[in-house]
């Protein structure tokens, strides 16, 4: 499990998250790219399509009327052998909704940065994670960078990820708060990422002499081929798909632990911990927010109160095993969620609850639902909720029925 | 034994007779070839064949005469639509089977 580090020991360039995006595809050297501009992401291909057009990045950049247009280039791209990259935010990605499907279904390794912002109505372009928590159930791996560092890493390590386990990668960054805020950014060297991430092998092949037909209608039950070899029906290939998903849990903390030995910061864990070692109250978030969740706790600790901070950096596969780890010990684990499944709860506080269940364990959940199109989130804000969630554990309840909003209803 | 043998992890398939099933079963109609106007057949040489040409099933032969492959012609009746003598009839499978 890898603590997360509050300071940086390398003076690097000054990056915003967009172009930390951006330069991490260029080091993995991508071959093709599809995106259409759309705020908060727009920086991202303007950033790629100047690396192609000086001649900087030697890949094909490739201009579309749409999103769906976008996903669909990247997976025939993919499907015939390049190492593809797109971006995209909010209604963006919710237009490639049906293509974030069928590359999963194909078990093409895309990787698509997904510069999160909140999704209308009524219109927004400032940040939530709604956008890309509601494409959650199409199997992809979604990756929540807490700062552009992570970003820029992500990327990189996403496509390593993604073509050893044959699933596509979505890496997640909040909007403007940090694609549009600088950071030191350490970038490491072309030749140690040539090191580090091999040149794509695809699993699939489209060849003159070797003709196939991919994604064919495919009946309900396994079927003999012309062959006579019995082959899948839907559901077989579906479960394939859940497998991967499942088993890329190892093969997410392997590439992050060998990123470590090569760059000097290692992902080896599918969260972030801080003070979680002696903390009695676990404050759960995902992305920036797990940063602001650091000041609260400090000043938590402060007044007394044992708090740490648990960062997801991985949502799917959902660290089921990890939280039940860190958060099994604990009194109470205070969960911010910056999107919502309407009409039940916050997504991260929900499924926390779930893997929980049937857990030997006394832990307390609350889910607080926060900064939904871009409403500042205060550290004190943070801290309140947590001593509001403590005040209504001592009434004996495990759960609450329905999630706290910070807004002013 | 499971389908995992197969060694696909999506939807895959190669070029080749009958890799989407027999799809014979799917036809209403079928085509019924007179042979009195059929082109080829009529003159014993090889010309015409539009209707091989046209078969998006490519289940009918560049032969003396046309054959059509049942097993897996589907019965779309294009090759009925391009025949320029009308020596393709689609019958009603139906009404084919009443009268063997």
């Amino acid at each position: 499990m890898a603590k997360r580090r509050k300071t940086r020991e390398a003076a690097g360039e000054m990056l915003d998250g967009n172009r930390s995006a951006a330069v991490g595809a260029k080091l993995s050297r991508v071959q093709v790219i599809a995106a259409y501009p759309i705020t908060p992401q727009t920086p991202v291909t303007e950033a790629l399509s100047e690396f192609v057009e000086r001649g900087e990045l030697p890949a094909q950049y490739v201009n579309v009327e749409s999103e769906h247009s976008a996903l669909a280039v990247c997976s025939s791209a993919s499907l015939v052998g390049a190492r593809t990259f797109t971006a995209t935010s909010s209604h963006g990605l919710a237009y490639m909704h049906e293509m974030l499907h069928w590359v999963a279904g194909t078990r093409l390794p895309v990787v698509l940065a997904c510069v999160n912002r909140a999704i209308g109505a009524p219109w927004s372009v400032l940040n939530d994670q709604q956008d890309s928590i509601s494409q959650r159930d199409t199997g992809w791996i979604q990756v929540y960078a807490w700062n552009n560092q992570e970003i820029l890493d992500s990327v990189i390590q996403a496509y390593k990820i993604a073509e050893a386990t044959c699933l596509p990668v979505m890496v997640c960054y909040d909007g403007y708060v940090l694609s549009h805020t600088e950071m030191p950014v350490d970038v490491p060297p072309q030749d140690a990422v040539d090191r580090f991430l091999p040149p794509y092998k695809p699993h699939t092949t489209i060849e003159a002499g070797n003709p196939k037909n991919y994604n064919l209608v495919t009946l309900a039950n396994p079927r003999l081929n012309a062959d006579g070899v019995l082959c899948h029906g839907y559901m077989e290939i579906r479960y394939l798909l859940q497998e991967a998903l499942e088993q890329s849990t190892e093969t997410i903390a392997a590439v992050g632990r060998e990123f470590g030995k090569s760059f000097g910061r290692s992902y080896a864990g599918l969260l972030w911990e801080d003070g979680m070692e002696d903390a009695d109250i676990a404050m759960v978030a995902m992305g920036s927010l797990a940063m602001e969740a650091n000041v609260a706790a400090d000043s938590l600790r402060k007044g007394g109160i044992k708090a740490g901070v648990v960062g997801l950096r991985i949502f799917r596969p959902f660290p089921k095993r990890d939280l039940v780890r860190v958060l099994r010990g604990c009194r109470l684990a205070v969960v911010f969620d910056k999107s919502v499944s309407y009409g039940n709860e916050g997504a991260v506080g929900n499924e926390i609850k779930a893997a929980l269940y049937g857990i030997d364990t006394r832990v307390a959940v609350r889910d607080f639902i926060v900064g939904l199109g871009g409403r500042d989130v205060k550290a004190r804000e943070l801290a309140d909720a947590v001593k509001k969630a403590l005040a209504s554990v001592e009434g004996g309840a495990l759960s609450q029925e329905k999630a706290d909003w910070i807004c002013e209803i | 034994m499971g389908t995992r043998d197969c060694g696909h992890i999506c939807g895959e398939s190669s070029p080749g007779m009958g890799e989407a099933g027999k799809t014979g079963d799917w036809r209403t109609s079928r085509p019924v070839i007179d042979e009195e106007r059929c082109t080829p057949a009529r003159n014993h040489k090889p010309a015409c064949f539009l209707c091989w040409l046209y078969c998006p099933e490519a289940v009918i032969s560049k032969t003396i005469p046309v054959r059509i492959d049942m097993e897996y012609c589907k019965g779309c009746g294009i090759c009925s639509q391009v025949c320029p003598t009308h020596a393709i009839a689609m019958v009603e499978e139906a009404d084919s089977l009443k009268d063997r």
